[in-house]
């Protein structure tokens, strides 16, 4: 292992800077998207159940498919990293855009009547009271985002382009143990540091919620 | 772009090997497999850990730590370690099965209104009595939707089996890339994401049939 | 009779919650423990079913140690009621009253047979049979609370705040359908409650409990009200004790006037008072005293059993019966 390791290590380096490049890039994306479109799903109630349901569906079509698929649809080359990017973010926002959803349905009625009382027009409401009462849900989902976007991106390495994916393949292909358990042991490292970067930023932004 | 795979009537002969029917049966072989096998293992396992609270922080985390170890990848070692064929390809699904189905059993025995379940003990039920009529019953909703939740990943998922040699819906995705017949790879596409849905869907009548209509936010009856 | 021989109970970590408890439940009677909340009132009570066991001492029914019999069989002759009700949310009203029955091994027929009968019993009609908890009001819901533990015609009931989760109108009655319910059935009742109140409304026996687990005073309402065995018990009976202890007496031997003494008493045709308060001998002072007072010339109406006048009381007649009475018994 150590002997793979260090005459490997620009092919590890590089393919661990593709995989945080191609599975948190779609987490910011799919969270900008997805706040809005969670707001909809509270401010409108009939757009809640669609809004669910077609979440529901886009998250159950398979990663493989979808990178192959993209390219066909937005004119990219099948080994465009752009493919990958896009297809996370389709499911970053199909899981995060109903979390925002019920994390602002959460909030107590009490709360918003209470500041609808004190004077507070919708969208100040919704970011001064609304939102940061919804966070604690609304970065679990983040967590949840993040966490499968990483292990997600390896499937990539199918289509040649997925970071530490592409040593499960080179590993496979070779019938050689090192490539993969190294590529799956910096993957959940990588999941765990990014959840526990997630969990500290919380702590940070919501010291109500600390136990 | 086209549908003309999908639609052709040739692929969809029964008889085939190879062909769409035959693809579906392997694949939805995989999936159940999986279910029932990680289901053994995380079923128990969350609801012991729920009612009895030892072990609280395995369940809690189990969710994240499964998300987070890559599928892919975790076949392709287990491929390398036992050999092509079916076990490995169950171990990994089955990986993926388990945390959905331990947080969720958790998840559903810690919700549970401890009040009723003091006056089950109280009317003299035995330890199996208030686990299997009060318990099992009441924690269900949340059940239902972890391990529905995991039936959608799994089917997602078992399109990997392909990439390391095996049958299941994989083969349209992985074979129609190789010769770059993207007709095929949407047909495979779309017919997982069918699969994925209505076996949701057929979960989802389960649940209303097994699930006591008394648990609804809402119940409706006659009033 | 229900029997608790110096009993202790102290939690894994040193609080004690009953402190040398010794007490005694008489058969048919409803014993009733209050004191305020950590008094250790419910843990007793909890023993007496083996939802709690003692950490030392004995618990005995009928002279037999709770300690030595199956944990699952004696519960299932104990009915319990809890705050809340506790019912089975995934079952319905008829299958949540059906339980005991059922665990007992009666058949599903017959105990949806019997259990469609004491729901009458409760005060429901059949067509909450097929309904599920969630569509029961609170009162409603204890009612069912009640029929799920009588359901097993159990010769003890073990009732832990069963109606201090509902609004005080619905309490009040669900106060008189339970000495209903108690005068046709005679069970032997232990109840927790912390609303003094109540434990003098419902109780035959009321046991005070103080902080730290320890048995402050037991006896029955009137003893407990008119003789608080100290302070602590003179403070948690309440600064009206005095009034309250006149529940307990009859308004049979009050002297009354002649109706003619009240030149303005109005009469229907049948003799019965127009616009006045009235109470029968069998009322208590309570309420003649009450009438008293409201009544803006001070007097309250004596009727006999058809409601005919056939006397009154004017408020100095009450005080000065009541010393008489104090003269008279020391």
């Amino acid at each position: 292992m150590i002997t793979y390791l260090s005459n490997n290590t620009d092919v590890i380096l590089a393919a661990l800077r593709q995989h945080i490049v191609l599975a948190l890039l779609p987490v910011l994306i799919g969270f900008a998207v997805a706040l809005p479109i969670g707001y909809l799903g509270v401010r409108f109630p009939r757009v809640y159940h669609p809004l669910v349901n077609v979440c529901g569906v886009l998250y159950s079509i398979p990663s493989l498919a979808l990178f192959v698929f993209l390219p066909v649809i937005l004119g990219t080359k099948i080994l465009s990293p752009l493919n990958i990017v896009v297809a996370l973010s389709i499911y970053t926002v199909a899981l995060l855009a109903r979390t925002v959803a019920d994390g602002l349905r959460s909030v107590d009625e009490l709360v918003t009547q209470s500041a609808t009382a004190m004077g507070y027009r919708r969208f100040r409401r919704l970011v001064d009271v609304e939102l940061p009462v919804a966070l604690p849900v609304i970065l679990a989902g983040l967590r949840a985002a993040t966490v499968a976007n990483i292990s997600l991106v390896s499937v990539g390495a199918l289509i040649g382009v997925g970071g530490l994916g592409q040593l499960f393949t080179r590993g496979f292909q070779l019938f050689y143990l090192e490539p993969i358990l190294v590529g799956i042991i910096a993957s959940i490292a990588l999941a765990a540091v990014a959840d526990l970067a997630i969990v500290l930023v919380q702590r940070l932004i919501t010291p109500w919620s600390r136990v | 772009m086209n549908l003309s795979y999908l639609f052709d009537a040739a692929h969809w002969d029964p008889t085939l090997s190879g062909g769409i029917p035959q693809l579906i049966l392997s694949h939805l072989g995989y999936v159940a497999l999986a279910l029932l096998i990680g289901t053994v293992i995380a079923l128990p396992a969350g609801l012991y850990i729920g009612h009895t609270g030892r072990g609280s922080f395995l369940a809690i985390n189990a969710g994240n730590a499964g998300r987070s170890l890559p599928t892919l990848g975790l076949l392709m070692l287990m491929v390398t370690l036992l050999g092509l064929g079916l076990t490995p390809v169950l171990i990994a699904l089955s990986v993926l099965v388990i945390p959905p189905v331990l947080t969720s059993a958790y998840a559903g025995m810690r919700s549970l209104d401890q009040r009723v379940v003091d006056a089950a003990r109280g009317m003299g039920m035995r330890p199996w009595q208030v686990l299997t009529r009060v318990e099992l019953p009441m924690a269900l909703p949340v059940l239902m939707s972890g391990f529905r939740s995991a039936a959608l990943q799994v089917v997602a998922t078992a399109t990997v089996a392909a990439a390391v040699g095996l049958s299941g819906l994989g083969r349209l995705l992985i074979d129609g890339l190789a010769v770059n017949d993207y007709s095929r790879v949407l047909a495979g596409a779309i017919v997982v994401a069918v699969l994925a849905v209505g076996l949701d869907l057929l979960l989802a009548l389960v649940q209303r049939w097994v699930v006591s209509p008394g648990l609804n936010p809402s119940p409706k009856g006659p009033s | 009779m229900i029997t608790f021989e110096d009993v202790v109970k102290v939690y894994p970590g040193g609080s004690t919650a009953v402190d040398h408890l010794s007490l005694e439940l008489p058969t048919g009677k409803t014993t009733v423990l209050v004191g305020p909340s950590g008094c250790g009132k419910t843990t007793s009570l909890r023993m007496i079913n083996r939802m709690v066991r003692p950490t030392s001492g004995r618990v005995l029914i009928d002279g037999r140690d709770v300690a030595e019999q199956d944990e699952a069989l004696l519960r299932r002759g104990i009915g319990y009621v809890i705050q809340h009700a506790g019912l089975f949310p995934h079952r319905t009203v008829l299958d949540n009253v059906a339980t005991v029955p059922m665990l007992l091994g009666r058949t599903r027929k017959q105990a949806r047979t019997d259990a469609l009968g004491l729901l009458e019993r409760v005060g429901l009609s059949a067509e909450f049979a097929k309904r599920y908890p969630a569509q029961l009001s609170g009162g409603q819901q204890q009612r069912v609370g009640v029929a799920r533990a009588l359901a097993a015609d159990p010769p003890i009931m073990v009732m832990d705040e069963p109606f201090s989760a509902v609004d005080p109108v619905v309490r009040e009655g669900l106060h008189r359908e339970f000495l209903r319910l108690q005068k046709d059935l005679g069970k032997t009742i232990a109840m927790v409650t912390h609303d003094i109140d109540e434990a003098i409304k419902l109780g035959d026996v009321v046991a005070i409990f103080r902080q730290g687990g320890r048995l402050a005073q037991v006896g029955t309402p009137r003893e407990v009200l008119a003789n608080p065995a100290d302070d602590f018990v003179a403070e948690f009976v309440g600064r009206d004790r005095g009034l309250r202890s006149l529940s307990f007496e009859s308004a049979a031997d009050l002297p009354v006037r002649p109706l003619s003494e009240v030149g303005d008493l109005e009469l229907d045709d049948a003799g019965r008072p127009v616009g006045y308060g009235s109470f029968t001998r069998a009322d208590s002072l309570r309420l003649v005293t009450d009438l008293a007072i409201i009544s803006p010339a001070g007097i309250a109406v004596r009727v006999d059993a058809e409601g005919v006048a056939d006397g009154i009381v004017r408020h100095h007649d009450l005080v000065d019966h009541l010393a008489a009475r104090r003269r008279e018994q020391p």
